[in-house]
């Protein structure tokens, strides 16, 4: 990630598209403004096991270098999106409490963050425990400042997004191609791909202001140049980086 | 906001209504969020694996002690046509036949009917078309010329107290004509279930379908024939599999196709996929607290082992997480 720094000075900015980076801490955030980032986001965890062994400190300590963060990035009128990882499990501790996932989302959506992505980590949820966790989040954090980021690991994600559509979320995370995510078994993964749920969405009538064929073609060159096969269906079903 | 009365208050201030009746945030949101879908307490999983031509008597016989109520053994097609079903009779005839399992075959017309039956068959099944152009091509006749055939499948079958199975393919897209028509899916599904079918599977041939059209065709279905009667068979072409059938069980479906690995099906495309696996069907159910009766590590190591035998890698999704067959 080392070069980070060039990749947000040589954004060519397109009109009306938010550039959102990751900033774990003040240095990182420092560095992200100094680059000329205009959104960043910040990483929590709902499962302590995961925080220490994913970024070296308790869910506690995290909030409070977030904080720092958040109240930085306030100064400078810059939003910042949370995210709570193992939101339907944990791949150390297995199962995630509903409770635990709504303490962490309450405490970045009052700190100031304008959203928070509930993220599946391990892949490992189904509708049934998305609705008990949107449930007991959704008690303390406004539906309409809620996303789900789900991976595909067990083939849950389009299940447990269309759950979470139900229940009022209208943000998802997603990824060309179905690429990057966070793999825990050999062979497993990661995020669900954007022209899936793409597909999904525009059957059902949903509007996303995306155009599903530049997607593909977008995944088709990343694929070619990463020499990796699409994790999209729907670009499988096409013909395409097979 | 100290001198305007409380109610023009609570109307310029929706936090502030909440903040002076904490009791009413709860109340709205229990009201919001508890999902009106009601989902069925038992799902009837049929398994259709073997039937596409895998042929493998092991994998029946691992499938038959998972605790899955229904396997389709094999296929009673001219073995003219579809060389790879040449024994099927041998399939069924060397059958372990697991206790409360059932082992229906294809027939689709009359001889092969009579063979199913001279070789052991206890329940058969006919495949018809909601598109008539996917009729010609697949079975060389009009809907309508199949229907006929099949009426006498099943006289003959209500005859011998054979229970058949009626499928409807190219239920929400043909691969020829595109966009299927939700009353054409009914007309066919209706004509079987009235002649005597006692299930109607209806099939997204081509995996194009998603939560908006599999609403729309069942609402038609549904109009005609039973929703206890009916089946989902959905392909994972487009990924859209899962929540299709998450869709169908919110409409009252309680009965869904799937196969071990997710092999077979009924690919349109290089690099296309079918069926949906059986092993994600049961993970996501599970996950939902709907009972099955099916053990699914047992399932994973059937398709683990028809993987291996056939040097293919798993289409599931569960089986790849647990890092097999690979």
């Amino acid at each position: 990630m080392a070069d980070h720094t060039d990749v947000l000075r040589g954004l060519h900015r397109a009109p009306r598209v938010q550039y959102p980076v990751l900033t774990p801490n003040m240095q990182g955030f420092q560095d992200a403004v100094a680059a000329g980032a205009t959104e960043v986001a910040v990483f929590g965890s709902a499962s302590e096991t995961f925080s220490k062994k994913n970024i070296n400190c308790s869910i506690d300590e995290s909030m409070l270098r977030f904080e720092e963060v958040i109240n930085a990035a306030k100064e400078q009128h810059i939003p910042v999106r949370g995210y709570v990882s193992c939101a339907l499990g944990c791949p150390h501790e297995g199962h995630v409490e509903p409770s635990e996932v709504a303490k962490v989302a309450t405490r970045l959506y009052e700190m100031g963050c304008y959203e928070i992505s509930l993220g599946d980590t391990i892949g490992a949820g189904t509708p049934g425990s998305m609705v008990k966790m949107l449930q007991s989040v959704m008690k303390e954090v406004p539906v309409s400042a809620l996303a789900v980021h789900c991976h595909d690991t067990y083939g849950q994600a389009l299940p447990n997004i269309l759950t979470a559509l139900q229940m009022g979320v209208s943000v998802v995370d997603a990824a060309v191609a179905g690429l990057g995510g966070c793999p825990y078994a050999p062979g497993s993964s990661g995020n669900v791909s954007t022209e899936d749920v793409l597909y999904m969405l525009h059957g059902m009538g949903v509007e996303t202001g995306v155009n599903l064929a530049q997607v593909i073609e977008a995944g088709d060159f990343i694929c070619s140049a990463l020499c990796r096969r699409t994790n999209s269906k729907v670009a499988q079903a096409q013909g395409r980086s097979l | 906001m100290g001198n305007v009365p409380t109610t023009v208050k609570h109307c310029l201030s929706y936090d502030q209504l909440l903040r002076d009746y904490p009791w009413l945030k709860r109340w709205l949101l229990e009201e919001k969020t508890i999902t009106d879908h009601e989902y069925p307490k038992y799902v009837k999983i049929v398994e259709v694996g073997p039937r596409d031509g895998l042929q493998n008597e092991k994998l029946i016989d691992m499938l038959s002690r998972t605790g899955l109520p229904v396997i389709e053994a094999t296929s009673f097609v001219s073995s003219k046509w579809v060389p790879q079903m040449a024994d099927h009779t041998d399939v069924l005839r060397g059958l372990h036949r697991a206790p409360r399992v059932q082992y229906p075959v294809l027939t689709p017309n009359m001889q092969g009917f009579q063979d199913a039956v001279a070789a052991g068959a206890t329940e058969v099944a006919v495949f018809g078309s909601a598109s008539e152009t996917f009729s010609k091509k697949n079975i060389n006749c009009s809907i309508d010329e199949s229907m006929l055939r099949f009426e006498e499948v099943i006289n003959a079958a209500k005859e011998q107290h054979i229970p058949v199975r009626g499928y409807v393919s190219c239920a929400l897209g043909c691969p020829h004509e595109g966009h299927v028509e939700p009353s054409e899916v009914a007309k066919v599904a209706t004509r079987l279930y009235e002649m005597g079918c006692y299930e109607i599977s209806l099939g997204d041939t081509i995996g194009a379908g998603t939560p908006g059209s599999m609403v729309k065709m069942l609402q038609s279905v549904m109009k005609e024939v039973p929703v206890s009667a009916l089946a989902v068979h959905c392909h994972d072409t487009y990924g859209q599999a899962l929540p299709n059938i998450l869709t169908a069980l919110q409409m009252g479906v309680s009965v869904v196709d799937a196969a071990v690995a997710g092999l077979g099906g009924c690919p349109y495309a290089p690099g296309s996929s079918g069926n949906v696996s059986t092993e994600d069907v049961l993970y996501m159910l599970h996950g939902m607290g709907v009972e099955t009766g099916v053990n699914l590590a047992q399932v994973i190591e059937a398709g683990d082992f028809i993987c291996s035998a056939l040097c293919r890698r798993t289409n599931s999704k569960v089986a790849q997480a647990q890092g097999r067959s690979l």
